[in-house]
């Protein structure tokens, strides 16, 4: 498939690795930005709870899942057990099975070593990234697998930086801790097609923050974002019948 | 914590990270997917950014309760505005992050 007919077209050809990866880049680039200050902050966290920079950048490419690195730092730092912290971020990254899920309805019959790579990129943020890009037609796996292993770079760079000079950076600093939420926001912006995709995330959002409420522990997500999902999507067909 | 005990540590970590992200893909891309699954799985997305983001808007961590008006919340909205009207990433974290900032000098 990757064969085409290089000798047509040389200057517009767009099925070249180079244009892969600049269109990769560029859609990453924001997510990279992101991570810095996050990254930053989590590294400085584990310098503090006593991990050695090298651990933090050994985590960062074993792990490469932000908030579960958060939360496994905190409970280093209080002591907990491999093991429990081994069981929490199996929860914590449950949420990705849906991402993945999701991310197949455009990766349909792609071979199996692809995807056994691309897997270990797909985050909150390159997933969204991704599926915006992925919906407009305009996509192929080579740019999004760029966008998942650009954003996995920036990562491990940032964490393991923070743990050796984030103590030089003041807390709250230009604020840093709202790089996350900010990225979210964005991403959450790009989802909005149609009224459909509102009410859902409408919908997920008020459900999320009842469960927060009430559910101690992080099933808030999951439940939220199933039951938004299936809501918005009962509502449309309801609404598809009477029309 | 030796170099081997981090090494199980991040390993066991990695393993129960991986292969969440890597058995629907592995499984569900050489499988025909029905149209109402395709359909559920589209609105997927938008789902889980707005269970990501919702509670930290509307809600304080230490104990968990309600609280409107937080200073998160206050910048989300012209956040959002932009990030709606630019549509670029890069730019709404940055104007994010300067209005939190902005915010934490005055509130």
């Amino acid at each position: 498939m990757e064969q085409n007919n290089h000798q047509d077209h040389p200057q517009q050809d767009h099925s070249r690795p180079q244009h892969w990866f600049r269109k990769g880049a560029a859609a990453a680039w924001p997510i990279c930005l992101g991570y810095l200050p996050v990254g930053l902050a989590c590294g400085a966290l584990a310098q503090q709870a006593g991990l050695p920079f090298w651990a933090v950048g050994l985590m960062s490419i074993l792990v490469f899942a932000g908030s579960a690195q958060f939360i496994a730092i905190s409970m280093l730092a209080a002591g907990a057990s491999p093991i429990s912290i081994i069981l929490t971020t199996f929860i914590v990254n449950l949420r990705h099975t849906l991402m993945s899920s999701t991310l197949a309805v455009y990766l349909q019959g792609v071979n199996r070593w692809f995807l056994s790579l691309f897997a270990y990129g797909v985050t909150d943020e390159s997933f969204a990234v991704n599926m915006t890009r992925f919906r407009t037609g305009e996509w192929n796996r080579w740019q999004a697998l760029t966008v998942n292993h650009l954003s996995n770079s920036a990562w491990v760079a940032a964490t393991t930086c923070g743990a050796l000079v984030g103590q030089l950076i003041p807390e709250r600093a230009l604020g840093m801790d709202y790089a996350m939420t900010g990225m979210f926001i964005s991403l959450l912006t790009f989802q909005l097609q149609n009224w459909t995709f509102i009410l859902t995330g409408l919908l997920a959002g008020l459900i999320s923050v009842t469960c927060y409420l009430l559910i101690p522990g992080d099933s808030y997500i999951i439940i939220a974002s199933v039951s938004g999902a299936t809501l918005g999507y009962m509502i449309k067909r309801r609404s598809r019948k009477r029309t | 914590m030796s170099f081997f005990d981090y090494l199980f540590l991040f390993s066991g970590m990695g393993l129960v990270t991986y292969l969440p992200r890597w058995l629907p893909l592995f499984y569900l891309a050489h499988h025909r997917l029905p149209q109402w699954l395709i359909d559920w799985l589209s609105l997927i997305p938008v789902a889980i950014m707005s269970a990501l983001l919702a509670p930290s808007l509307f809600t304080d961590a230490h104990p968990r309760c309600l609280h409107w008006g937080k200073l998160e919340l206050l910048v989300a909205i012209p956040t959002l505005l932009f990030s709606l009207k630019s549509r670029s990433m890069g730019a709404t974290v940055l104007l994010g992050m300067f209005l939190y900032w902005l915010g934490g000098l005055f509130l």
